[in-house]
């Protein structure tokens, strides 16, 4: 080993607490990548090789009725390659000691339990008996939330008719990797599930022989999907076919497509802040460092030592400050992306994650991080390369200090000695003083950014669930209903109020866009169903017009008093022109609005209604379920409350981990600038502050000045930590943005408060710590040795 | 014929030090010859350093030229004068400038490894009597035996010029005539040209010639006859 290589080693002892702070920056910036990128190829590859092995479809639609012969028709659509009719419904269970309505999906499976297309993983238990008509392969979280095995007993009701079935397995679907009921906000395992049939028995209970009412395709890889999707539409439009989609609208595909988004967009901001963070630190480490150094490197200049090898000799210690911190951080990165892998796995279902990182994003992670830490130095370097050895060799100038603004603005005398020292000290260094405000600040907005996912679900309850969406209950029928069933539902006890509505789903065309989702018909004195503007205002449905959301109006380009083309994909298939009288704020979901007659009227029918809210009374639920999940027209019942708390769920485990180490981050950079800060600030300043307390400053004074000077860098970063923290969740919420969901730009200010806390108490910390030195300072020694 | 090691024309050197300008040479003038000792003796503020400096190729002059051997060293670039001060150049500075992070062999040796053909670090130690300290950090030395372990890195590498910038300037008297003893027979022995700068008047006894400089200017050469072993000394 070199001689120059032992100082390094040495140098790094000298300084472990420095080392230690930048470790734990580099450590949070490394972990939260690799964590970040690793969910996200293990989620892509388990995904892609779930959708391969399971055959997932590229096209999906559903129809009213069909005969089993049009299949070959569609096979002949230019760019399919294989089709797959299906019979599928809502099925009610009734479980034993299970109050709620259940729901469920039923899909038919062709008689050798082997489809071509969407095939279901058996997890456990084996694939139907062709020859039985009562046996069911049920989804996991399904089982799992009720606790089934293979071989357990419950009764569904199937097209009004009750029958009891055997579980014969339990099955993962690539169609339904995360599974939500299509009216519900978020997924809700116990109350929704999927029940796989064989498709004779399934095709009796709808009178579906010879029949089929759904369709997926696979395309051939040279077809293009827009114009099968046309074909295949005019195929199925006498069959009462609801408008074919593709993969990318698929709901489950669409949701974990939202989710990777989301984890994209962390792993750049996140990162991001920390490789500047410890580039920083690593930059006044280093300043410092070549500063005390600087006659050590005249000396090797000296005796011929060339700029590159001094350079060369520091841009090693660089390496090997930042080394524990990158092999750590890629250690612990892998441990939090298999926590969040297996948070992830607990709502999307794949059989196993395949847990993933590839080399080259540690190698290139490791390069970027090196290369932005020597970048940091680099300034550093330099000067120490360019100064001729016998300059590096006299002793460094008086630093040049001046009177501060605030000394010339505000009455000089009122200021303490010490408190000037403060500030001109803040004011020589003007770089470094707004790097480290930077720096500290930056903590503080990673804490309110993690705060802000708490305040913003919070907010998107509260307009969602409890100022917009009144109802306790929400009936979804089977197909669209007479307006009489309103009356029917208003007589059952303990219902206090019932609203109907209609639900028609509709491809909206303006120019060149087109966006595929729904108008709810809401009645004209509702009371339940809320639609609110920017302000949280009432917006009024007229008895003319349509109201969008203002996601939607986005999407489509469209404004106020502009026409907007409506394609009934339901019913009649009429296709209008719709004026848009107004726009409503909406964080879930893409819809839009219109007066339920109007609608009615559009479509040119009569007063059908698809569905009824209802306001119910607690003392009679129990009762009021049994009836709802009876009545044979009724195909969901979402309760709002559990809607509510199963929107908390699915978020709570993610933003609780999220928030964690969020939290640990902010204290890391908080702690890590502060700390580095003060350690510099005392290093360089050891012979003043030891002249100080030979003329008798005690040391409290000492420390004030030293402290102080961090103290106030704090409390003005804080204020600037509110603001980038504002704009970084600005940042995160349009980032995230999509038609799932908006993440509405709410921070409470306990968000701030606390943010403002855990800076604070990092900086008390490193302060004291520091401060400790001072309390140790040797006077004699250091006034012997020239610095 | 003396052989010219070193040849100093019209030399001035003028610097800044924080916001004043310092001239340190005002025009000096002369050579220094292979296998001699000679002492620049002035006060301080004279130009001595600034001289030493700029034979050593640490400093760059304002105007002048000097020469080392056939080389002009004042034209030389950055890469030059590294190629230079690495090959051909032993320095010995004031407070010894050790690496407090290296121990006494390791600071030596941090010369040995760039040297195309250097003494052995604990041969080198051992010229100056420090045979028994290899592993000893600067902080557990003497001053007189960090200034012999200074010593001992400057001629590891065998230089042609030795350079010393009062090397017995932080040292009491006795450990001073230590150090001035070895710098004497590492001059005999190895034949090195050695350059020591004093303000101490007492040293010049050891010298083969003695340059006085003042004010930025060579005020006097003196050859000394009768040259008396540092053992002698007593300040």
């Amino acid at each position: 080993m070199y001689s120059l290589d032992k100082k390094i080693l040495r140098d790094i002892r000298h300084m472990k607490g420095q080392v230690l702070a930048i470790t734990l920056v580099i450590v949070s910036g490394m972990a939260a990548y690799i964590m970040f990128i690793s969910t996200i190829d293990s989620l892509s590859i388990t995904r892609d090789s779930f959708y391969r092995d399971q055959k997932f479809a590229d096209v999906f639609v559903s129809l009213k009725r069909a005969p089993e012969s049009l299949k070959a028709k569609i096979r002949k659509i230019p760019g399919v390659s294989v089709v797959e009719t299906r019979v599928c419904g809502y099925a009610k269970i009734d479980i034993d000691n299970f109050d709620e309505p259940v729901t469920a999906r039923i899909v038919s499976l062709p008689e050798d339990g082997r489809p071509l297309l969407n095939r279901p993983h058996i997890r456990n238990g084996s694939l139907l008996d062709p020859n039985k008509d009562n046996e069911v392969l049920i989804n996991e979280t399904f089982a799992i939330a009720h606790g089934f095995k293979v071989g357990d007993h419950f009764s569904a009701i199937i097209n009004g008719r009750k029958k009891e079935f055997i579980i014969k397995g339990i099955a993962l679907s690539p169609e339904f990797v995360l599974l939500m009921r299509p009216d519900a906000t978020s997924p809700d395992f116990k109350r929704y599930g999927v029940l796989w049939m064989n498709r004779s028995a399934l095709a009796k209970s709808y009178n579906m022989d010879g029949a089929f009412n759904d369709v997926i395709l696979s395309l051939s890889h040279d077809a293009k999907p827009n114009e099968v999707l046309e074909n295949l539409d005019n195929i199925l439009s006498e069959y009462g076919g609801l408008g074919a989609y593709l993969r990318k609208d698929q709901i489950s595909h669409r949701l974990l497509s939202g989710e990777f988004k989301q984890l994209k967009r962390s792993s750049e901001i996140f990162p991001t802040i920390f490789i500047f963070v410890a580039a920083f630190l690593l930059n006044i480490v280093m300043s410092r460092t070549i500063a005390m150094q600087r006659e050590q490197i005249a000396i090797l200049k000296a005796f011929g030592y060339t700029n590159a090898a001094i350079g060369f000799h520091f841009a090693k210690l660089v390496v090997l400050i930042t080394a524990p911190g990158l092999i750590l951080g890629v250690a612990a990165g892998i441990w939090l992306g298999h926590v969040l892998g297996d948070i992830y796995t607990a709502v999307y279902r794949f059989p196993r994650l395949i847990f993933t990182l590839y080399p080259h994003v540690v190698i290139e992670a490791l390069m970027i991080s090196v290369a932005s830490a020597l970048a940091g130095t680099f300034h550093s370097l330099q000067k120490a390369a360019r100064e001729a050895p016998a300059q590096a060799m006299r002793p460094e100038p008086p630093a040049q200090y001046r009177i501060s603004l605030l000394e010339k603005t505000i009455a000089r005398h009122l200021l303490s000695q010490p408190t000037r020292i403060i500030i001109r000290n803040i004011g020589r260094r003007p770089i470094r003083t707004t790097l480290a405000i930077i720096g500290i600040a930056v903590a503080c907005a990673t804490m309110i950014a993690s705060g802000f996912f708490k305040d913003s679900v919070d907010f998107i309850i509260n307009v969602q669930f409890v100022r917009s969406q009144k109802e306790d209950i929400r009936i979804t029928f089977v197909e669209p209903t007479s307006y009489r069933a309103l009356y029917e539902m208003k007589r059952l006890e303990g219902v206090r109020h019932a609203e109907a509505f209609r639900r028609v789903p509709v491809r909206f065309i303006h120019a060149q866009r087109s966006y595929r989702t729904a108008i709810d018909g809401i009645e004209e004195d509702n009371r339940l169903y809320r639609l609110l503007d920017e302000n949280l205002k009432d917006v009024f449905i007229p008895s003319t017009g349509i109201v969008l959301n203002d996601y939607l109006s986005k999407l489509l380009r469209i404004n106020v008093g502009d026409l907007v083309t409506v394609e009934f994909l339901e019913g009649s298939k009429e296709i209008r022109e719709v004026p848009v009288v107004a726009t409503a704020k909406l964080f879930l979901g893409v819809m839009g609005y219109m007066d339920l007659t109007a609608l009615n009227r559009l479509m040119r029918e009569g007063n059908a209604i698809s569905g009824i809210n209802l306001l119910t009374d607690s003392l009679y639920t129990r009762q009021l379920y049994r009836n709802l999940v009876d009545m044979p027209r009724v195909a969901g019942v979402v309760i709002r409350r559990n809607d509510i708390r199963n929107f908390y769920d699915i978020q709570a485990r993610g933003m609780l981990f999220f928030t964690f180490i969020a939290t640990l981050m902010a204290c890391a950079i908080a702690f890590g600038v502060v700390y580095n800060s003060a350690r510099i600030a005392f290093s360089e300043r050891r012979w003043e502050l030891s002249s100080l307390r030979v003329i008798g400053y005690t040391r409290g004074e000492i420390s004030y000045i030293l402290l102080g000077e961090l103290g106030m860098i704090t409390v003005i970063a804080i204020p600037v930590g509110f603001l980038v923290g504002y704009w970084l969740c600005a940042y995160i919420a349009h980032a995230l943005a999509s038609d799932l969901f908006r993440v509405p730009l709410y921070i409470e200010m306990k968000t701030y408060a606390v943010a403002a806390a855990v800076v604070l108490a990092s900086a008390s910390v490193s302060g004291l710590i520091v401060r400790r030195r001072v309390d140790t300072l040797d006077l004699v020694e250091v006034l012997k040795t020239r610095e | 014929m003396k052989e010219t090691v070193f040849k100093v024309v019209n030399l001035t050197k003028i610097y800044l030090m924080g916001e004043v300008e310092v001239h340190a040479l005002r025009g000096a003038n002369l050579e220094i010859y292979a296998k001699e000792l000679v002492v620049l003796l002035g006060p301080s503020g004279s130009g001595k350093s600034t001289l030493l400096n700029i034979l050593g190729g640490l400093d760059t002059a304002t105007s002048g030229q000097v020469y080392y051997r056939k080389t002009e060293l004042t034209t030389a670039g950055e890469r030059e004068l590294t190629e230079y001060r690495r090959a051909h150049v032993g320095f010995v500075f004031q407070f010894y400038n050790l690496i407090p992070s290296l121990t006494a062999e390791e600071n030596v040796s941090v010369v040995t490894e760039i040297s195309e053909n250097p003494m052995k670090p604990a041969d080198a130690l051992k010229l100056v009597g420090l045979g028994e300290r290899l592993d000893h950090f600067p902080a557990q030395l003497s001053g007189g035996e960090q200034q012999r372990v200074a010593i001992a890195r400057a001629i590891a590498k065998n230089p042609a010029v030795l350079l010393c910038d009062e090397p017995t300037g932080a040292l009491d008297s006795e450990t001073g005539i230590v150090v001035l003893d070895v710098l004497d027979r590492i001059n005999r022995e190895l034949g090195t040209a050695t350059v020591i700068i004093t303000h101490n008047s007492d040293i010049a006894g050891m010298a083969n010639r003695v340059i006085h400089l003042n004010n930025g200017m060579i005020t006097e050469v003196i050859e000394n006859k009768n040259k008396k072993p540092p053992s002698e000394f007593r300040w």
